[in-house]
Parts: structure tokens; C-alpha cells; sequence
């Protein structure tokens, strides 16, 4: 890390970069189709994918470059609590097995593009449909800027970037570059490109683990010595706190917190821009319902990679900052050539979601504030224009924000983000279900949830940080610590329910439904939903 | 949440569509119900129990699933005609 440049390592890096740069522009002719100047073109690849291609989109947009980095850091800073990301990954699938198939329905029928547009066309009310909007792309922005941490750890570990002293432009040239060309391709190919570059990045990824997990635990002695020595470590008092470093397995008082921690994140991963995208892309219902089968061959993935964090303990990886915990593992272990297929896989996994997140992002700011409230008449044109402008935009926000802030501001707003994505939920699933929910009532709960859910995670204080120092606290009335998401979205559902029999008890005005029944179960092929959908201005402001 | 897709109109419980819900249902209440597992022993390979019967659970939910997927659309199948459009 501080011995230089690991040249090797940087060249095969290199190599793997301008592959899939390469890739990204020649995506553009990938599949394409006559009407290359709609949203459905550039913001959800023609809605064409099949059961593999969303396979891998899903996979590489949902498991990014920081879910990588932050997961087996988690580990290797506290042990037992990091693996809740395994329990999340898993009670995802038979979740949205339940409930995308029905979005798929009802947006393909429609003309959706974004979770806003079904919100306004389902419940009549613009309020509500850009409360979802904002709220969408206040949560994905600090994702997209961890993206970019993830890079960074990668190409610190490489010895590029330089030391402290650098000056700022060379030593944030790298990541500059990347960025750009990521920018450049997003904005020619749109959906495509990340799509074909996921084949790449899971490739590189599972073949990547699938060593690691082989080849590391041999040269350490086995696991039984990996976790004796991690189970040593974590038994150590923290200075900071005055307690054991960490544990093995979770302690009594930890339970709460790890189960509330994997059901609110998720409930939470759906409601995310960018998951959503990549699932309308995808050519039938079908293709959602096996891909939820699927999908959990990355959640194995997940796991074995978590267990890196032990690894790294064990081989005695000493870091300050746990995220370059796992990068670090691979230059100790690894022959150099293979130690740049790692980091080649973490880097081009930050690219495919920051596309993803960004077009996602664009897709809300086009159609349900740029559409709705500054340029009702544009064109399907105009606003495929518009989004990929916002494309460029929003990413070179990101990348502000991580040159200019510390880092732990965008990871305190990736966590304020989770907690609020879950507060659109009730909108987003309960309207795909009922239409009992009362507009105002929605609007009233989701405030409800995001006032209660900021206020309680910046009071939460860690012993480096005084605000935002985690994201779980005492569950009010329980007195057990538990995810602060989760319990904003109790209250929110609470708020919700009471003031819909209010609401309707006063008869205020409900707002119109522009959906049907039979909308929700349509599939591709049924009368009125085309494959392929010419135009996504079907479904327009106030439509019926 | 309902965990029943009740996708047609008139939602009816047969036996089929529990069979689904349990499918779909069972993860949560063993994977939320942290204190069943939060210990070492026994362990696998060296790798303590708490994570290997999380792990184990990935390829069992994703059984599960598949099985909802298949009785779902057996339901559908029998349900064709009657309930379309």
C-alpha cells in the first residue's frame, strides 16, 4: 500500500478497464431497436431483457463495488453483526417474488418508467408521486458516491493516487478518468451499457470468490485456525468503547438489532430507483418470478465473501480503514496478476451500478418533476434528452461529493437513504395491493417516517462520530436496539392507517385511479400491453 | 404485507396457495428469529454454526421459491379461462 506502484496488478486492471469501456460504447447497438430516442430505449434498454440478461443486470446493480468493500469491512471490524447482509439478501427474493411481478404488470401496461409514475397514475395525486421521486433520488445520490469510495480503495491499495502530499488533481486523476469514460458511455448507450458490462463484472466477480474462498483459507491453515484467530481478535477491549472488539456470534442484546437490520434493508432494496429500473427492463413477468430463483446464487456469493473479513484478521491485514481491509487481503495473498483480476472485478462492479443509479436517478428527475411540474408537453425526445443530461449531471454531483467532503459524509447519507426509501413502501407496495390507502394519508405517513427517521439517526453518536454514528437505536415502547429504518416505517404504516379512516370518514376527495384490475396481472403478449413499447407517454400527468 | 399473491379477483384459500405462503413465509420466521442460531457450535469445517446454517439458507429459500414458483403456476393453469381479462 505504501510500497509504490504494484505494476502488474495495474495492468491487468488497466486491461479489464478499457475492455469494458470499449463495451460500454459498442452497447448502443446491442438489441437496438427502430425508436432509439425514448425513455424505453435509453432508460430501460426497450424493456426487452430475458431471464438471463436480468440475471445479471439485478445481480451486478443490486451487489455493488461497496456492498464488496463494506460487507467483509463490517466483519473485520466487529465480526458477527457485518453478516446481516446475508439474512437481507435472502428474505429479498420471496418478498419481491410476491409484489414486482404486479409493478411489471401495470407499468408495462401503462407506460411507466419509474415507481413515481405508477404512484401519480394509481392514486391521482402529483404530491405524493414526487414526495416518491425526491426521496428516490436524495436516497440513490450518496449511493452513487460510495461507488466511488469503492474505486478509491481499490486504486489506493494499487499505490495510484499517490500519498498525501500529492496535489489534489493528479492524485484524483484515476478516478476523474473513470468517471468521465463511465459518464461518456451511460450518456451514449444509456441502460444497455451497464448491462453487457455486468456479464463481465460477475464473471470476474465469481471467479474472483470462488479462489479466494479455496486458495486463501489453504495458505492460512483452514478455517478452524482462521476463526480461532479472528475469535482471539475480536475478543481484545476496543480502547474507544471499553468493550470486546467484537464477536463470533451475536450476544442477546445484539439479536434485535441484526434481525430489524435484515428485514428493513430488505424491504427496503426494492423501493430503490435503481433496483427498479433494471427490473422493468426485463421482457416478461415470467422473467421477475425466475429470476427471484435465481438471484440467490449471489446472496452464496455474498456470504462466502463476508467470510473474507475473517480471513483478513487472520492474515493478519492491519488497516485503519476497514474498507481497504479486503482490497489489502488480496494484494497479501494473491500473485500480483491475479491481485489486479480482484480489483479490476471490484472496480467495474462500481461501474455497473453507478450507471444503473444514475440512469435511475435521471428517469425520476425526467419524468416526475421535469414532466409533471416544469415541462408538461415535452416529447418523448425531450425527455430522453433531458435524462441523459441529468445522467451527467447527478454523477458529477457524486463525484463532488466525494472529492470535496470526507468520505463519512456519504456514508452517512447512504445510511440516512436506506432509512428513507423504506418510507415509500407503503405507497409503492400498499397501492400495487389496495387501493384503500388514502393519497393524503400516504403523504402524511411517509413525512411522518422521514422526520422520525432523520431525527433518530443523527441522534445516534458512535465513538468517532457524534451524530449518525449508526443506524440502529432503541425501539421506542420495546427498549430493545433495533433498525431506526424499520421503525420509522411501524410509524409510518401506523400514520397511514389512522388517517385513511379519518380521511374517509370525512370523504375527502380521493383523487382518480387510471388503473384496473386486470392491469396488475397483464403479461407481454396479453391485448393492449406490446412488448415493446413505442412511447412511454401513455401513462401522462393526470392520464385516465 | 399480504404474502398471498391474490392476483385475481376473487381470492380464494385452497390448499395449493397456503403450500405458497408457507413457501414464501418460512425464511422470515427462521431467519428473523436470530436467537435459534446465535451460537458456535457445532461448527462446519471450522466455520461456526452461525454462519454455515445462514449460508445453508440461501440454497433452502431459494428452493422454497422455486417451489412457490412452480405451485403458482399450476394455480394459474387451473385457473385459466375462468378469471382472465
Amino acid at each position: 500500500m505504501k510500497d509504490g506502484v504494484n505494476g502488474v496488478a495495474l495492468a491487468v486492471f488497466i486491461f479489464f478497464f478499457v475492455a469494458v469501456t470499449v463495451m460500454g460504447f459498442l452497447a448502443a447497438r446491442w438489441r437496438k431497436a427502430a425508436n432509439e430516442n425514448s425513455l424505453d430505449e435509453w432508460g430501460l434498454g426497450g424493456r426487452s431483457f430475458g431471464t438471463w440478461v436480468t440475471w445479471f443486470l439485478l445481480g451486478g446493480d443490486l451487489y455493488t463495488a461497496y456492498t464488496f468493500v463494506a460487507v467483509p469491512a463490517a466483519i473485520y471490524a466487529a465480526g458477527a453483526a457485518g453478516f446481516f447482509a446475508v439474512p437481507y439478501t435472502i428474505l429479498v427474493y420471496p418478498l419481491i417474488f410476491t409484489f414486482l411481478p404486479r409493478l411489471w404488470s401495470v407499468s408495462h401496461k401503462h407506460g411507466y418508467v419509474t415507481t413515481s409514475d405508477f404512484v401519480r397514475g394509481r392514486f391521482g395525486s402529483k404530491g405524493l408521486s414526487l414526495a416518491v421521486a425526491v426521496t428516490g433520488i436524495l436516497a440513490t445520490m450518496p449511493y452513487i458516491a460510495l461507488q466511488l469510495v469503492g474505486i478509491q480503495a481499490v486504486l489506493d491499495v494499487m499505490g495510484v493516487g499517490g500519498g498525501e502530499n500529492t496535489h489534489w488533481f493528479i492524485k484524483d486523476l484515476p478516478l476523474l478518468i473513470a468517471f468521465g469514460v463511465l459518464a461518456a458511455y451511460t450518456y451514449s448507450s444509456g441502460l444497455r451499457a451497464p448491462a453487457l458490462i455486468a456479464f463481465v463484472k460477475d464473471t470476474l466477480i465469481y471467479i474472483v470468490i470462488i479462489v479466494a474462498i479455496i486458495y486463501i483459507p489453504i495458505k492460512l491453515g483452514g478455517f478452524d485456525d482462521i476463526f480461532a484467530k479472528a475469535g482471539d481478535a475480536f475478543a481484545q477491549t476496543n480502547p474507544a468503547t471499553g468493550q470486546p472488539r467484537g464477536s463470533l456470534a451475536p450476544g442477546e442484546a445484539g439479536q434485535w438489532g441484526y434481525a430489524t437490520l435484515a428485514l428493513g434493508s430488505a424491504l427496503a432494496l426494492f423501493m430503490y430507483p435503481h433496483s427498479i429500473t433494471a427490473t422493468l427492463s426485463s421482457r416478461s413477468r415470467e422473467v421477475i418470478r425466475r429470476n427471484t430463483t435465481i438471484l440467490p446464487l449471489y446472496s452464496l456469493m455474498l456470504g462466502l465473501l463476508a467470510l473474507l473479513g475473517f480471513m483478513a484478521i487472520a492474515a493478519g491485514v492491519k488497516v485503519d480503514n476497514g474498507q481497504l481491509a479486503i482490497p489489502q487481503l488480496f494484494e497479501t495473498m494473491f500473485p500480483d496478476w491475479f491481485a489486479g483480476v480482484a480489483f479490476a472485478a471490484i472496480g467495474i462492479g462500481a461501474l455497473v451500478p453507478a450507471a444503473i443509479m444514475s440512469i435511475a436517478a435521471a428517469n425520476l428527475f425526467t419524468r416526475n418533476i421535469y414532466k409533471d411540474f416544469i415541462r408538461p408537453d415535452a416529447t418523448p425526445a425531450q425527455e430522453t434528452k433531458v435524462s441523459k443530461l441529468v445522467s451527467l449531471l447527478v454523477k458529477v454531483g457524486a463525484l463532488v461529493f466525494v472529492l470535496t467532503m470526507d468520505k463519512t459524509v456519504a456514508i452517512n447519507f447512504q445510511l440516512l437513504g436506506g432509512i428513507w426509501i423504506l418510507q415509500t413502501m407503503p405507497a409503492l407496495v400498499g397501492g400495487l395491493f389496495t387501493r384503500w390507502f388514502h393519497r393524503w394519508a400516504l403523504l402524511a405517513g411517509w413525512a411522518v417516517g422521514m422526520v422520525y427517521g432523520t431525527a433518530a439517526a443523527y441522534g445516534v453518536a458512535s465513538p468517532t462520530q457524534a451524530h449518525f454514528g449508526g443506524s440502529s437505536k432503541e425501539i421506542p415502547g420495546l427498549g430493545e436496539i433495533g433498525y431506526i429504518g424499520l421503525t420509522a416505517f411501524v410509524l409510518n404504516v401506523v400514520v397511514t392507517v389512522a388517517l385513511t379512516f379519518v380521511l374517509r370518514a370525512v370523504k375527502a376527495p380521493e383523487g382518480t385511479d387510471e388503473t384496473s384490475p386486470s392491469d396488475y396481472t397483464a403479461d407481454a403478449g396479453d391485448p393492449g400491453v406490446k412488448t415493446e413499447l413505442p412511447a412511454p407517454t401513455s401513462g401522462g400527468p393526470g392520464g385516465h | 404485507m399480504p404474502e398471498v399473491p391474490d392476483e385475481k379477483p376473487p381470492p380464494t384459500v385452497t390448499p395449493g396457495r397456503v403450500i405458497i405462503a408457507l413457501c414464501l413465509l418460512a425464511p422470515f420466521v427462521t431467519l428473523l428469529w436470530v436467537g435459534s442460531y446465535a451460537k458456535i457450535e457445532p461448527t462446519f469445517i471450522g466455520i461456526p454454526f452461525f454462519y454455515w446454517y445462514q449460508m445453508l439458507w440461501v440454497p433452502v429459500s431459494a428452493v422454497l421459491t422455486m417451489t412457490a414458483y412452480q405451485l403458482w403456476k399450476r394455480d394459474q393453469r387451473s385457473r385459466e379461462g375462468g378469471a382472465s381479462k
